[in-house]
């Protein structure tokens, strides 16, 4: 009973200074921001309950998107490699296969219709500033056909299978111009050079962020990076809820690849220490019964 | 040489040469430890079994770890945390371990404190106990660089400084330390050295030294009762088991010990498997970088306390910069804990909680400690530094006022 009471009174002070350090001092030190938005409601240029036209988009991106943007999946390649791409436009547009997929309707229609403020980067291209943004506003187009080009994007964009096959190709498509993975032996697709000197910083390499910002900082950040990061040059690429969770998940996959097979092993160790705990407790017993 | 007659098994034939009888009896089954102990007089053992953990893994660790600026990082969190087999179980293994091995240190030493257990012919125990306090401390500080992320990097960089605050040969000694101007690759591989070679032998050398120190003066008991430890043995070698005050170490006090480890290693495995980022810092899996300094720097937990006590002085006193006082704070509460035995002047060897003035004192000491851990981990802005300069010039006056304290004891209990 004694031993009990002893007991109880060590785990109460470890307890409070664990709870201090760990748990509150956390909180202190990183406070909660405001939660993800996957609407992206401050976003309305373009008036998106218009139904787009799928063959009338097709015109308009031939037209106006193919000269800077590679759409392999219809039979667009890359028009010059990607180091003279990134030379010309400090990145490399992405590939926009994807497109129609991994971003959020609302997000890319007002991007196309101007991308600086889509972007949430009017403090790194002020209106009437020197610095352009390499891309151009379509604010010429009418929502129609904005919604025309969104509806065709969505038309082309491959259906991905639910694994790390299907993780990766959302990570490549939404980061791949600026971050590496290194454990994943991925390469941005711009130099690293021409990356710095277009952002301003070196996006770091993601294949141990999953560790150091954690799952739940990840989720805020890559949703808005102004929101924690005031200030920071990386844009909201604006990605829907799903395909935020699939560059996530494969952020894990890479960067904690032993997660399953340290949670499985970790329940048959702790039940392998608890026969001992009980067997050395009933050897105690027998031992003891005999000086008591 | 003396007459070897021809061994009939081969037990006999190497107890002829290696005496395993005696060694066995005089190292187990006739080593006495008092009866009346409870649960906390198995944290030695603990330690034991947490630091054979802690060699063993850092032995597995040590064959895929290069100690060089440019593969350190990569060569812990890729190849040994996702290629080589169990990388990341013996890497775990090894983080949690040095963490945990501090909270039973400390839970060993306060013991100790409560206990009385460092006067009155236990002197040498209680020093060689802080030597391994010091070593450990340092092993933990060096081998928390070896990853070489982002905090490895800084804690090593603001702990090296501290020593630039020391008078006339401070620079220099910064330097000399770090082997360059700042924190580089000489750092790196003169740490790695100290934290895979040195400190471990010499912490081998230290527990040794510590077992041996327990043998004359023996293990101190829950009543603080002196007594006569021959008699006892006779009268439990004798038969009379239930009335000796004594037990065996082996295999009595050792099952005793076997119950609790194994209550302990359920605790240990589930922060192992599932509970691990108390130990590994989110902070450190971004690579070592000495141009961007993080936001909050704060040292493993164990240090949180005496770096509050450095940090707490943040003005200036009587001239003395601020810097200045908290690097001498600092210096007083490090080896403060080893004259211990010289502070207390009461005779008393009892439970704390039985000694009327020395209670009031313990529990105190203990609640400063937590506060100065507190907030030794929170930046010190506002009120905040006003509560870390509170608490370390109460940790300063607590150990000033002991002596009188004791022997105020003292006299109130008639030298008993
Ligand atoms: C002059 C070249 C150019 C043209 C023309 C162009 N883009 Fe872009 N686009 C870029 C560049 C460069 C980027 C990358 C900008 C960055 O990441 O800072 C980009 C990025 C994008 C993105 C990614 C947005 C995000 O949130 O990550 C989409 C989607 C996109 N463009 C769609 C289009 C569409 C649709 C058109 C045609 C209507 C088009 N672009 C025309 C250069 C161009
Ligand atoms: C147009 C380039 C660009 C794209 C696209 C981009 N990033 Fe970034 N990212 C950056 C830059 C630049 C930084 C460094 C920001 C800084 O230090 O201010 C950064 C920083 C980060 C950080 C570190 C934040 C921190 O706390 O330090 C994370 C995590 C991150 N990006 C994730 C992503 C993910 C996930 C994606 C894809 C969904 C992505 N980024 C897309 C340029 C980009
Ligand atoms: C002979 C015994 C030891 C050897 C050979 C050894 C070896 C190593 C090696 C190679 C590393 C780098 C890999 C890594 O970071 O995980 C390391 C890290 C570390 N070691 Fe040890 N070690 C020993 C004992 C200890 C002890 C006794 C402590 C306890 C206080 C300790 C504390 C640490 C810490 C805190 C780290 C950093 C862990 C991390 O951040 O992952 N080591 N050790």
């Amino acid at each position: 009973m004694k031993e009990l009471k002893i007991l109880a009174v060590i785990a109460a002070l470890v307890g409070i200074t664990y709870y201090g350090i760990e748990p509150y001092a956390h909180s202190v030190m990183h406070p909660e921001v405001s939660a993800a938005d996957f609407t992206f409601k401050d976003a309305k240029n373009v008036d998106t309950s218009l139904a787009g036209n799928v063959e009338n988009g097709k015109v308009l991106v031939e037209a106006n998107c193919i000269a800077c943007h590679a759409i392999e999946k219809a039979g667009h390649p890359a028009l010059m490699p990607n180091a003279d791409a990134a030379a010309s436009y400090g990145v490399v547009p992405p590939d926009l296969s994807h497109a129609g997929r991994i971003y959020d309707k609302n997000y890319l229609a007002n991007f196309i219709f101007d991308p600086v403020s889509a972007m949430h980067l009017s403090h790194k291209y002020p209106v009437g500033g020197t610095k352009a943004f390499p891309m151009p506003s379509y604010n010429w187009m009418t929502p129609q056909e904005i919604m025309d080009v969104v509806s065709y994007l969505q038309s082309v964009a491959p259906k991905v299978t639910e694994d790390k096959e299907g993780h990766k190709a959302t990570f490549e498509a939404a980061c791949g111009r600026c971050h590496s993975m290194a454990y994943a032996k991925f390469d941005a697709t711009t130099p690293k050079d021409s990356i710095k000197a277009y952002m301003g910083a070196t996006p770091p390499d993601l294949s141990q962020y999953i560790k150091s910002r954690g799952e739940h900082y990840l989720h805020s950040f890559i949703n808005d990076p102004q929101v924690l990061l005031k200030n920071t040059s990386m844009p909201r690429v604006g990605l829907n809820e799903k395909a935020q969770e699939e560059v996530i998940a494969y952020m894990e996959e890479i960067g904690d690849s032993k997660k399953a097979e340290r949670e499985s092993l970790g329940l048959w160790v702790m039940l392998y220490t608890f026969v001992f705990a009980i067997l050395a407790y009933l050897w105690k017993r027998k031992i003891w019964s005999e000086v008591h | 040489m003396a007459e070897f007659k021809q061994a009939d098994s081969m037990y006999e034939w190497f107890d002829q040469r290696l005496g395993i009888d005696k060694f066995v009896k005089v190292m187990m089954t006739e080593y006495w430890i008092p009866k009346n102990i409870n649960f906390l007089w198995a944290m030695g053992v603990l330690l034991t079994v947490m630091f054979t953990l802690l060699v063993v893994s850092g032995i597995f660790l040590l064959m895929y770890y290069k100690p060089d600026i440019n593969m350190a990082f990569d060569s812990v969190n890729y190849t040994i945390m996702q290629e080589v087999a169990y990388g990341w179980l013996f890497r775990h293994i090894h983080a949690v371990g040095a963490s945990v091995v501090f909270l039973i240190i400390y839970i060993h030493m306060f013991t100790g404190i409560y206990y009385g257990s460092y006067k009155r012919g236990r002197e040498m125990i209680w020093i060689s106990g802080m030597l391994l306090f010091m070593l450990f401390s340092a092993e933990g500080f060096s081998g928390y660089m070896l990853p070489w992320g982002q905090m490895s990097y800084w804690a090593a960089y603001v702990i090296t400084e501290i020593f630039g605050g020391i008078p006339l040969i401070g620079g220099d000694l910064v330097v000399w330390i770090r082997g360059n101007f700042y924190v580089a690759d000489a750092t790196l591989t003169r740490f790695f050295m100290l934290h895979v070679l040195l400190i471990p032998l010499a912490i081998l050398g230290a527990i040794v030294f510590h077992f041996y120190a327990l043998r004359f003066p023996h293990v101190n008991n829950e009543a603080g009762e002196f007594f006569d430890f021959d008699e006892e043995a006779e009268k439990y070698l004798a038969g009379d088991k239930k009335n000796s005050k004594v037990v065996p170490f082996w295999p009595v006090f050792l099952s005793k010990d076997f119950f609790v480890l194994g209550f302990f290693l359920l605790f240990f495995f589930y922060l192992v498997f599932f509970h691990y980022g108390f130990a590994m810092d989110p902070i450190n899996f971004d690579k070592a970088d000495g141009l961007k300094t993080p936001s909050h720097i704060y040292p493993e937990w164990y240090f949180l306390w005496s770096y509050e006590v450095l940090r707490g002085w943040f003005f200036e006193i009587a001239g003395i910069s601020g810097k200045s006082l908290g690097l001498m704070a600092f210096g007083f509460a490090n080896i403060i804990f080893l004259l211990l035995p010289w502070l207390d002047r009461s005779p008393m060897v009892k439970p704390a909680n039985q000694r009327p003035y020395f209670k009031y004192w313990f529990w105190l000491m203990i609640a400063d400690l937590m506060v100065l851990t507190e907030f030794g981990k929170l930046p010190p802005t506002g009120p905040n530094a006003w509560v870390g300069f509170g608490a370390s010039l109460v940790f300063l006056i607590l150990f000033i006022a002991l002596p009188f304290i004791t022997k105020a004891e003292a006299k109130k209990v008639g030298g008993k």
